[in-house]
């Protein structure tokens, strides 16, 4: 047995996945509240479907969807993300210290995720509450339909940035190689500077609130009309 | 509808010399009309409208011989179904071969998703969410609920994920296959909004591909990811709109579908564009023999399950696509006419917002006299979900006996005892697509005639 102080660890290459998620699931009715995750080897959706205040290291790379689904948990990958890390994450914490691939955060509903490196195509697309802080760049075709929740980007944002936005934050430090169907830059007021302030604090990211532009929706594709039918 | 009629029976104003034309026939100039007026295409409910090759154009042949029926009232004639026998530690078990097909909460009212899961349960079988979350109307009612994972992911939790009984990834739907969905302001209330975490009153389109998977290989990640969240005990259906059913098929079995639901182009739709449902996409009929084929040559028939619907109206309708392969099939236009929509005791109201009961199909308008299709509460109130639910109750009951009517005539102790040897088709048409014989020949289109 070991005690709630003491680190879990778990080395993937003699443990399956199954094994692990399972755990990690039952870790619900008690057990370790630390785990280490050794020798992931991009083996996808790692550390998955949590429902429960763990804290979870993974040391090393992760395949699809890794931490996806998570409510309460607090999970580092030290390494990479591949596509989908964080989906559909409703509360808690991840941090990649490395790179996210695509579809960082897709349908996030809440928590927050933070992505030391850069972030490819499609972050926070659909993203329906959560936080996310990129302290570099994303890709093309981020926060696509992107409903609630906050999107910060350090670096530079790629095309089509916020197409079809609905009510989602938008706050970009660097450049933004195109703006999608109904995304505007937008003033940056008092209640702003404060949520991006907090956000930035909150990731540990070093920028100045002053540097960021806000974008956010037009509203102009809120009700079908045909003379937008350009803009589509 | 006017009273004008071109065969001169009842109307008073017609006279030879008014020939109305095949092409642009009162249905065409009113579109025109209204296209010309509106600057907008014409969206709707219901499924495809036009005459397409369907299950009326097959028989069953019926004991005779070589065949010896089974005794109508007597002999058993099993219907249960297994879903979900590949992968899943808790497979489903139906009591009948008919489940009901996902219709969302946002299309359809609280009180007609607890009639829905109501008369389901009374009958023994499952019922299936929407675009627009799981509501408590809805778990609290089905003792089987199918949980949707759609390109919108609305209200998509991973709570809900655990307290479903299956989970069914939407690719695409028969009605617009790669569309996405559509859910006008009007029926955007405030419970909808909140659901699905967007601004009230606007008109909201769902998004048509999924955001955080491309293609067969992504999917197969997808699923595993489903499977962990769940611990692998639920089953996982892919559901595809019918346009390559062949590929898909095989594509979903690769991908890791324990159930495949295979929607043809007469599935219905809460709200679509009448141009999409009308011209794109395989009829139901047209869709089943190529599915099963290709689960049969991976050897899946019957591992992985088949579900079909689009246009499943009856009984016959039920054991002619069981008869060609499938395991179960899915009801959603059939299962609103029977909790009461279009119900002529209506007629007043539906002449109201331009209808009539029998072509009532503006179900995105949220108007429904019936209070099936809406999210007003007044109109809502109107259905009541335990006399909805018996009404559905009755009708599965019904397609149920009558499925095993006609199995029993082909001498078949179980429904999916039934086989293609059991039909004939009408048509060249549906003898092609059904690939049965034409009737009276031993003919089946595309098939070589050697070695009757
Ligand atoms: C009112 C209504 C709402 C629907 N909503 C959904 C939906 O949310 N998701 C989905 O996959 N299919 C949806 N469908 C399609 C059905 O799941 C099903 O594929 C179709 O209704 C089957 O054809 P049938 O209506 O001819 O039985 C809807 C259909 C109707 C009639």
């Amino acid at each position: 047995m070991t005690t709630a102080t003491e680190i879990e660890v778990v080395d993937l290459a003699v443990t399956t996945r199954r094994e692990l998620n399972q755990r990690l699931h039952d870790a619900r009715d008690g057990g370790p509240r630390s785990w280490r995750i050794v020798n992931p080897n991009g083996a996808h959706a790692l550390a998955v479907g949590i429902d429960a205040e763990l804290d979870v290291v993974i040391d090393g790379h992760t395949g699809y969807y890794a931490a996806g689904m998570n409510k309460h948990a607090n999970v580092t990958i030290n390494g990479n993300a591949g596509v989908g890390v964080g989906e559909n994450i409703m509360s808690g914490r991840i941090h990649i210290t490395g790179n996210a691939s695509q579809a960082c955060a897709a349908t996030g509903r809440g928590g927050l995720v933070v992505v030391d490196g850069d972030a490819s195509a499609r972050c926070g697309i659909s993203m329906k509450g959560v936080e996310i802080v990129v302290k570099g760049d994303i890709g093309h075709m981020s926060a696509f339909m992107a409903q609630s929740g906050t999107l910060v980007v350090c670096g530079d944002a790629g095309d089509a940035l916020g197409d079809s936005i609905y009510e989602t934050h938008i706050y970009v430090r660097g450049s933004v190689a195109g703006l999608g169907a109904d995304c505007i830059e937008k003033d940056l007021k008092d209640f702003h500077r404060e949520e991006l302030g907090r956000l930035l604090e909150a990731a540990g990211a070093d920028a100045k609130v002053d540097d960021f532009r806000r974008y956010g929706s037009a509203r102009q594709l809120y009700t079908f009309n045909i003379d937008n039918a350009g803009a589509y | 509808m006017s009273d004008f009629d071109p065969t001169g029976q009842n109307g008073t104003n017609w006279h030879p010399g008014l020939r109305e034309s095949y092409i642009f026939d009162r249905n065409t100039i009113a579109e025109i009309r209204r296209a010309a007026s509106q600057g907008i295409y014409d969206i709707r409910g219901f499924g495809a409208k036009r005459k397409l090759p369907h299950f009326d154009d097959l028989l069953f042949l019926g004991a005779s011989m070589s065949r010896y029926p089974l005794e109508g009232y007597r002999e058993r004639c099993g219907t249960e179904v297994t879903l979900g026998t590949r992968f899943a530690k808790k497979p489903i078990h139906l009591k009948i071969p008919i489940t009901i097909a996902g219709m969302s909460f946002g299309a359809l009212s609280g009180q007609a998703k607890e009639a829905l899961g109501r008369g389901a349960t009374m009958a023994g079988t499952s019922t299936t969410t929407g675009d627009g979350g799981m509501t408590e109307e809805e778990r609290g009612h089905s003792e089987i609920l199918v949980y949707q994972l759609l390109p919108s992911r609305y209200g998509m939790n991973p709570d809900d994920l655990r307290r479903a009984d299956a989970i069914e990834v939407v690719v695409g739907q028969g009605a617009k296959p790669g569309g996405g969905g559509m859910l006008l302001g009007q029926k955007i209330s405030d419970r909808v909004a909140e659901m699905r975490n967007l601004p009230k009153g606007i008109d909201q389109r769902s998004a048509c591909r999924h955001p955080d998977w491309t293609g067969p290989d992504d999917l197969e990640i997808k699923i595993e990811e489903i499977r962990e969240i769940t611990d692998w005990e639920k089953p996982i259906y892919i559901k595809i709109g019918a346009s390559r059913p062949y590929y898909d098929t095989q594509l979903a079995v690769k991908a890791g579908a324990d159930v495949i639901v295979l929607d043809g182009m007469q599935g219905g739709t809460a709200a679509t564009q009448d141009v999409f449902i009308e011209h794109v996409g395989l009829p139901t009929l047209a869709c089943i023999r190529q599915a099963v084929t290709a689960l049969q040559e991976l050897g899946m028939h019957r591992e992985v399950q088949l579900i079909v619907s689009g246009g499943i109206r009856n009984g016959a309708d039920v054991a002619k696509a069981l008869a060609l392969g499938a395991d179960a099939v899915s009801i959603g236009v059939a299962a609103m006419i029977a909790l009461g929509d279009n119900d002529p005791a209506y007629a007043d109201e539906y002449a109201k917002i331009g209808s009539a009961a029998g072509f009532y199909d503006d179900w995105h308008e949220g108007k429904d006299p019936t209070g099936i299709s809406t999210q007003d509460p007044e109109l809502a109130k109107r259905l009541d979900p335990e006399q909805g639910g018996r009404r559905l109750n009755n009708f599965l009951k019904t397609l149920t006996l009558e499925t095993q009517t006609l199995a029993r005539a082909a001498g078949k102790s179980h429904v999916h005892n039934l086989e293609p040897e059991d039909l004939v088709a009408l048509t060249i048409e549906s003898a092609a697509m059904a690939q049965v014989p034409l009737a009276g020949t031993d003919w089946i289109p595309g098939q070589s005639r050697d070695g009757f």
